[in-house]
């Protein structure tokens, strides 16, 4: 409070010179106002646009996996002083199990930063009903653990979750390709005279069609004995407190287990570009709106401190010290940025809410609160910023010039 | 007259605009002149002959080329922009021939300025004062209305009331009565002879109604740049 009261005057002068002014206060407001809903509106439907678009991502795969590395072609080094060419073929990578996987899985458990663990054994398969065959990917899990990376129970349609003996639990695609509902009986062959006959337990629909028409769901056992992977499994994932350290992590397993461990940012490579251009068109947006308010802001005063030159010298000639005049406008500066922003605030929320009952109706837009008030904040340090200049040329007035202005 | 009575005291003080450009112009050339408590004197003489220019340098708005100039025994020659504006505020009080008042002000505000810029947030003895003030200047029941809003020789009194607000030991005022009707001048100036007894600050009012500076003690005549007369030296 001493602060505003050392500021007292100050306060009281830019006030009812901003009152004073109303058409032209009005108007650099509105202006300000203007900006700032679009700063907010537009923040909180992208922010809200790539949250919905990564948590539906994400909400269907691990953030990260842990895999054998590649097979490898071996080739001997050449002898020193010898040119080598090498034609190679690349290998066929069949199905291996991660080596001594129990101790990996622990050593994940313990990782910081690591909230879930799941082993599973996956691979091909063909799936047949009758004379229906449909080609499926066999995910063998552990369904506690599973359920915790992708919660699969969620997005059931019909049935129960249930992947005990011969159960599996099928997407809705697949159920239609091959006429399945609760109950019936499938084929599940694994190749070279693998084959299970399995129940269906449950139809879920993750709401992508590439998973809901191949993934089958069954115990980790019977994936092993389809795939050949006697008490293997084919792969470990994971997923990780903040999503987007998801590739740092990976790098540091990779390292720490010498395996292969892939993030989804990796895997979603053209979907983070997307994201981040659409971040840096808004970034965008967001500096030259700024920039235009705050070039709004520091012209209507850079007019005012004009409109103001006799005022300014009758305030210096009754002892005002250059840095209070200078102070007087810096203020304006901030409240014109803080008011129009605050409307601007209320607009851009305004906006959003109309969005959402109006719009495509796809998800549902939240505007924070942190974001109003750091746009605030924002707006009113780029008042007194533009208001710099305006500020030191008043305060530079000649006071004997500056009162006998007219 | 002793030392502590002296309010002002002007040595060899010179005056040049623009100095060492093509448009330099000396416009008072080396004035000499005391002025003490209690005095009213009437600064006269044609127009150009420096008048304004003086008194913006005696009221430290403008700072003189050469010489020296003493407020309150003080030198200030050598002081910097900040110490003179404080100087000002405590020391001196302006009326300016516009009466330059801030219009997006009340008038009670206007009268309390001085004050404000010294202190802030003004005491309830500060705006008693100021009432007061307002009472002798004969705008009793003005304090709440905007200043835009009175008449000319109702702003000027205000101005007057301003000037006096911190009890200054110096009153300058610039043709004060410059653009009121003769009655409304007779009115002013006689409220600058009450004042002047009443707080005893030395006044110097610069005029060019023969009438008002034959009712003041003292006069000064300044004739380009020169003082070519003083009635009563100090
Ligand atoms: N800021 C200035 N720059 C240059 N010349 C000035 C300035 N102010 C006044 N003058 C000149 O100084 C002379 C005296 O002016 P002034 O002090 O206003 O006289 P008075 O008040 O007696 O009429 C005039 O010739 C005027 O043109
Ligand atoms: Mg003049």
């Amino acid at each position: 409070m001493r602060w505003l009261d050392a500021l007292w005057l100050e306060w009281k002068i830019a006030l009812a010179f901003l009152f004073d002014n109303k058409l032209q206060t009005l108007l650099i407001m509105v202006g300000i106002a203007v900006g700032s809903a679009v700063i907010v509106f537009i923040t909180a439907l992208i922010t809200g646009l790539q949250a919905n678009v990564i948590e539906r991502t994400l909400g269907t795969q691990a953030h990260l996996k842990v895999q054998m590395p590649d097979d490898a072609n071996r080739v001997l080094p050449a002898p020193d002083g010898a040119v080598a060419l090498v034609l190679e073929s690349p290998r066929a990578q069949r199905l291996r199990s991660l080596s001594n996987w129990q101790a990996l899985r622990d050593l994940l458990d313990g990782q910081p930063q690591v909230l879930a663990v799941s082993p599973l054994a996956t691979g091909p398969a063909i799936a047949r009903r009758g004379l229906a065959r449909a080609s499926v990917a066999l995910m063998g899990i552990d369904p506690d653990r599973y359920q915790r990376i992708v919660p699969v129970a969620r997005d059931l349609v019909a049935g129960r979750f249930s992947i005990e003996g011969d159960q599996v639990a099928i997407g809705s695609e697949l159920a239609k390709d091959l006429g399945l509902s609760v109950g019936d009986k499938l084929r599940l062959d694994g190749g070279q005279g693998r084959e299970l006959i399995m129940r269906v337990a449950g139809i879920f629909e993750l709401g992508v069609r590439e998973l809901d028409s191949r993934y089958v769901y069954l115990d980790l056992r019977q994936a092993q004995i389809l795939l050949d992977l006697p008490g293997g499994v084919t792969q470990i994932d994971l997923t990780v407190e903040e999503i987007f350290a998801a590739e740092e992590i990976a790098e540091r397993l990779a390292r720490l287990t010498g395996m292969q461990a892939e993030s989804w940012m990796a895997t979603n490579g053209q979907l983070l570009n997307a994201l981040s251009s659409q971040t840096m068109t808004t970034q965008m947006i967001r500096i030259f709106v700024g920039l235009s308010v705050a070039f709004g802001i520091a012209s209507v005063l850079a007019v005012s401190v004009v409109q103001r030159t006799r005022e300014i010298g009758i305030l210096r000639a009754m002892g005002s010290p250059r840095r209070q005049v200078m102070r007087v406008f810096l203020l304006q500066g901030g409240l014109l940025g803080l008011a129009g922003s605050a409307l601007g605030g209320l607009v851009g929320w305004a906006l959003v809410m109309v969005f959402n009952l109006m719009g495509p109706g796809l998800f549902f837009v939240q505007v924070p609160t942190g974001l109003v008030l750091s746009a605030m904040g924002v707006a009113t340090l780029t008042g007194v910023l533009a208001a710099v200049a305006p500020a030191r040329r008043a305060a530079r007035y000649d006071p004997a010039v500056a009162i006998r202005y007219v | 007259m002793s030392d502590t009575q002296e309010v002002l005291r002007l040595e060899g003080l010179r005056k040049v605009y623009n100095p060492g450009t093509p448009q330099e112009l000396e416009v008072l050339h080396g004035l000499d002149m005391r002025l003490a408590r209690g005095e009213l004197t009437a600064l006269i003489g044609p127009s150009g002959s420096g008048k304004s220019t003086l008194l913006n340098v005696i009221g430290l708005l403008d700072s003189p080329s050469a010489g020296e100039l003493y407020l309150l025994g003080q030198p200030t020659r050598t002081l910097d922009d900040e110490a003179r504006t404080r100087l000002r505020n405590e020391a001196i009080g302006f009326v300016f021939q516009f009466h330059h008042l801030i219009s997006a002000f009340s008038v009670l505000d206007n009268v309390l300025m001085p004050l404000m810029i010294r202190h802030g947030k003004p005491e309830p003895a500060d705006v008693q004062l100021a009432e007061q003030l307002l009472a002798q200047v004969g705008l009793e029941g003005f304090a709440g209305k905007r200043a835009g809003q009175l008449s000319g020789g109702q702003q000027q009194r205000v101005a007057i009331a301003r000037a006096l607000v911190t009890r200054p030991a110096l009153l300058l005022a610039d043709e004060p009565t410059g653009n009121l009707d003769t009655r409304t001048a007779e009115q002013v100036f006689e409220l600058f002879r009450e004042i002047n007894r009443e707080f005893g600050c030395a006044v110097l009012v610069v005029t060019h109604d023969p009438r008002l500076s034959a009712s003041c003690r003292r006069s000064i005549e300044l004739v380009d740049g020169r003082i070519v007369r003083d009635t009563g030296v100090a």
